[in-house]
């Protein structure tokens, strides 16, 4: 008789360890094919998964068979008008014995093997041996989360906690603990009169007397309390503070006459990133936009990005905002705070010295890291340049580099913020 | 009508999936079909990607390249580009069938018909799979397998058991005893059997014999005798017995392999006629079904869609042509010894005198019992099956100028066609016939293999690469020489000489 078995809640991720073997196995691909997708991407999406191609050849397995060339005859189906004899021509660059039923076997192996990866392996192989520097310094703060836990039992409560059991428990065994000597001595008592009762009349004093003790008794058993406050048992829950981290990132981008429209494509890349990482980071992360020309605003997104402006540069003007918003609203022990900066490099002269003091002096004490990124293609190297050197010869959490272009910001990227060798 | 429909509609629920089980079951017997007990499983579509990916092992242990084929399937099946198959069928003792749970009640009749009555009484029956196969522990030595794997990455790291594993399957092909019967084993004794040959070679390990001295005369011995005395076409077995460097864990590990690349031997030479019997009995028996009123006329209307599905062939010169459809030719093959056997012509009298208006029943069964697919259809590829599928041959010499039609489906052509077509399912001559030739003892060890060259066909440019798989087993230098057709050998695969 046959048997038929129901096996859909088995597990169906039983090829689970050989997806994985394979990934780890072409790592290496996988990371190619993860750069490129990230070059290409627009912001948005960022963050989904990838399908990946990878030359059939890199990941065949080799078994002998028999190549080309030699004689073959072949049978195939679905004759129209060929009649035995015929000669026909070779099929014009189809490699010798094309349409022989191997070759269709094999021609599969022409097209790269493609799949897609998850979401998650996607975004693994993107991070992966990146870290924020200084990631020790996070704050448990937020708005306080905890989580409830169970942590046995007390003797003090709230009656919606009381433990049955537990209570119940404790009673019975504070009720045997008490009235055990009495019976004990009722017992004897009982026997006693008992044997007195053989030989003695009903109301011999002695046996009155007795009679007493036995009640009197008898009302002290009935005395220990059924159940007792003291019995009482509370299931007790403590509160247990889930680690939960928060971030903010400042976004200051340089938006005067000079940045053209790939300064800015660049720059948003680099944000994206920045902004991708700390998500992966931090549970909470709050991100400020501060774009500036001669002067600096706080914007949305959508303004930071895509409004146009012109003018000149003064870049103290965005460092002085920015210290000003952390002091108003991103306390340092509370928050893990980042910030990058992209420019083309150009700042009005005078105003270079004053970046560096604020830099040095308000602004990266308070910081984990500041990032920036100076953008252009052969643009020479403006004056913040040298003074910015000066910074990061001063302050460990600084970091810079030259762009000159869309595909070196991953690896920029990845340089900024590489695994610190602690 | 005396009975009421079986179902009315398409939902399958697991009572039906009983009834129509049992209905199939009656008619199969009937029909004198003989299986081992079914088991049914009921899966979804990840699970039978799952399935795929194993090559239908139902237990089958980890490496990457299962992983890759299961992208693959995954990646194809989320893009439309192929449905899955409706049935993936295990030859083993009781044997297991899987349903997918998307298919249609039509689909799960059809695929308990194809599976567990059609290829189930063909793994049971075929001569090839009783004698090389064993039905009762495959699950239990897969089983086996896979935990002894899992042992071996983690006392030996995966990285390890990893190359092993790539070397091996390079030439799993190569792993086939094709003449010797394998003995039977159950796990018990196959863990009480490796355990035993490790003990051996330890036992071996004697340091007395380093203390031997050495007789100079024997140094100075003529002639090393080629050794091994008689080519080794096995060459894992080879290996596993004779590669001078391997630990036992890995020759452990080689066995397996070479174990289940047997197993999936018979699979590999019969692929036209299980199919071709499977489709031939699901063929049969719905359609048996039908005439007893057990199935609505949309039921049917549904399987004879599908059906024509699995048997569509395209001609050659088709963009979907890739090669020929093995469900077809099984198919229309086994319907022709039907209809030889009941309504013969004249030809098929000439043709096929022994069959000819014999018992059909009987006749198909001998088929299927005694043949694999090269001598099946060198027994009983009919003219009318040619015809029909309007078969023509094709001549490639890459020594001449053009291709040359060597025969079509006419009188003259129906013998070669017929030898043609049997030699392509021929695996001697599908696979280059490689053996292991000789091994330099006394010298640098290097392993010398033959190739056998036909037809002045060459090996494939993997050939290097699966010699250095092979290196990397044998420990020493391995060079493959080549026997032209005018028996002329020369070495023509040596990963070890530069390329000029």
């Amino acid at each position: 008789m046959s048997q038929i078995i129901d096996r859909r809640l088995n597990g169906k991720n039983k090829s689970a360890v050989n997806r994985q073997k394979f990934i780890r196995r072409y790592k290496k691909h996988l990371k190619k094919a993860v750069e490129d997708a990230v070059a290409e991407r627009s912001i948005t999406d960022i963050e989904r998964g990838e399908s990946v191609n990878i030359p059939a050849r890199d990941i065949a397995e080799p078994t002998f068979g028999i190549g080309q060339g030699g004689v073959r005859d072949t049978i195939f189906p679905g004759n129209k008008e060929f009649v035995s004899g015929d000669q026909l021509e070779r099929p014009q660059g189809g490699a010798g014995g094309s349409g022989k039923g191997e070759a269709s076997d094999s021609g599969e192996g022409e097209d790269d093997f493609s799949f897609t990866l998850s979401r998650e392996e996607f975004m693994d192989l993107f991070f992966e041996d990146l870290e924020l520097p200084n990631l020790i310094k996070t704050q448990l703060a937020m708005e306080a989360k905890f989580k409830k836990i169970r942590a046995g039992y007390t003797s003090n409560g709230s009656p919606s906690n009381i433990s049955v059991i537990r209570s119940m428990r404790g009673a019975m065994a504070r009720r045997i603990a008490l009235a055990s000597p009495h019976k004990r001595k009722l017992r004897e008592l009982e026997h006693q009169l008992e044997l007195m009762l053989l030989n003695t009349s009903e109301d011999a004093p002695a046996v009155i007397t007795l009679r007493q003790d036995i009640e009197e008794l008898k009302a002290r058993i009935k005395r220990v309390p059924y159940i007792d406050t003291f019995d009482l048992r509370y299931n007790n829950h403590i509160d247990q503070p889930v680690p939960t981290t928060q971030a903010v990132m400042f976004c200051l981008m340089d938006v005067s006459g000079s940045m053209g429209e790939f300064e800015k494509e660049v720059a948003k890349r680099f944000f994206i990133m920045l902004h991708l990482f700390l998500t992966r980071a931090y549970e909470h992360i709050d991100v400020v936009f501060i774009r500036h020309h001669t002067a600096a605003k706080e914007v949305d997104e959508q303004e930071f990005f895509y409004s146009r402006e012109t003018g000149g540069t003064v870049v103290s003007s965005a460092l002085k905002l920015l210290r000003d918003i952390i002091q108003e609203r991103y306390p340092t022990n509370e928050w893990n705070i980042y910030a990058a900066q992209a420019s083309d490099g150009d700042n009005w002269t005078d105003d270079s010295p004053l970046c560096k003091r604020l830099l040095t002096e308000s602004i990266l004490p308070q910081l984990q890291h500041y990032a920036y990124i100076e953008i252009g293609e052969g643009t020479p190297i403006g004056n913040m340049w040298s003074q910015y050197e000066m910074v990061a010869s001063q302050c460990s959490n600084f970091a810079m580099q030259k762009i000159m272009n869309t595909a070196e910001i991953y690896p920029v990227f990845r340089k900024l913020f590489e695994k610190q060798s602690s | 009508m005396s009975k009421a429909f079986i179902s009315e509609n398409s939902e399958w629920t697991f009572d039906l999936l009983q009834k129509y089980d049992e209905e199939i079951s009656r008619i199969a017997t009937n029909f004198g079909l003989t299986t081992y007990p079914n088991q049914i499983e009921v899966i979804s579509a990840e699970q039978m990607m799952d399935a795929y990916s194993t090559v239908g092992m139902p237990v089958g242990y980890h490496h990457w390249s299962f992983g890759k084929q299961f992208l693959g399937v995954e990646q194809k099946y989320k893009r439309g580009h192929m449905g899955l198959a409706y049935e993936i069928v295990i030859n083993s003792n009781p044997c297991i069938a899987y349903l997918m749970e998307e298919n249609s009640m039509t689909m799960q009749a059809l695929v308990i018909a194809h599976a567990s009555y059609g290829h189930n009484s063909f793994f049971k029956n075929n001569y090839l799979f009783q004698t090389w196969t064993n039905a009762d522990s495959i699950i239990d030595y897969l089983l086996f397998a896979k935990q002894y794997i899992m042992k071996c990455e983690q006392r030996h790291g995966e990285a390890e058991v990893e190359q092993l594993l790539d070397a091996c399957h390079a030439l799993m092909n190569y792993g086939v005893d094709r003449y010797k019967r394998p003995t039977r084993d159950t796990l018990f004794n196959e863990e009480q059997h490796q355990k035993e040959r490790e003990e051996y070679l330890q036992s071996q390990v004697n340091d007395l014999w380093r203390t031997l001295p050495q007789d100079p005369e024997a140094k100075s011995a003529t002639q090393e005798p080629v050794w091994p005395p008689e080519p080794q076409e096995n060459i894992l077995y080879f290996l596993e017995k004779n590669a001078p460097l391997l630990q036992t864990w890995q020759r452990e590990i080689i066995r397996i392999v070479r174990k289940i690349a047997q197993y999936f031997y018979p699979q590999r030479q019969t692929q036209v006629m299980n199919e071709g019997w499977a489709t031939f009995w699901h063929y049969t028996l719905i359609n048996q079904l039908y005439d007893e009123g057990l199935v609505t006329d949309g039921f049917m209307m549904e399987f004879l869609q599908s059906h024509t599905g699995v048997i569509y062939q395209p001609a050659f010169n088709h963009p979907f042509y890739s090669g020929i459809n093995p469900y077809t030719l099984g198919f229309t093959m086994f319907q022709d010894i039907r209809r030889i056997c009941e309504n013969p012509t004249d030809e098929d009298r000439e043709w096929f005198p022994d069959l000819a208006g014999s018992d059909w029943l009987t006749s198909l069964d001998f088929a299927m019992r005694n043949f694999k697919d090269e001598s099946f259809i060198a027994q009983y590829l009919s003219p009318k099956v040619m015809r029909d599928m309007k078969l023509f041959g094709i001549l490639d010499d890459d020594q001449k100028e053009k291709y040359e039609v060597s025969a079509i489906h006419d009188d003259r052509g129906y013998k070669h066609i017929r030898h043609t077509l049997a030699e392509q399912y021929n695996l001697g001559s599908r696979e280059p016939n490689i053996q292991v030739y000789k091994v330099d003892r006394r010298g640098d060890r290097a392993l010398t293999l033959r190739y056998e060259q036909h037809n002045r066909r060459s090996l494939n440019t993997d050939a290097n690469e699966v010699l250095k798989h092979l290196q990397y087993l044998w420990g020493f230098d391995v060079k493959i020489e080549t026997v032209g057709d005018n028996g002329d050998t020369e070495i023509t695969h040596d990963p070890n000489k530069k390329e000029d």
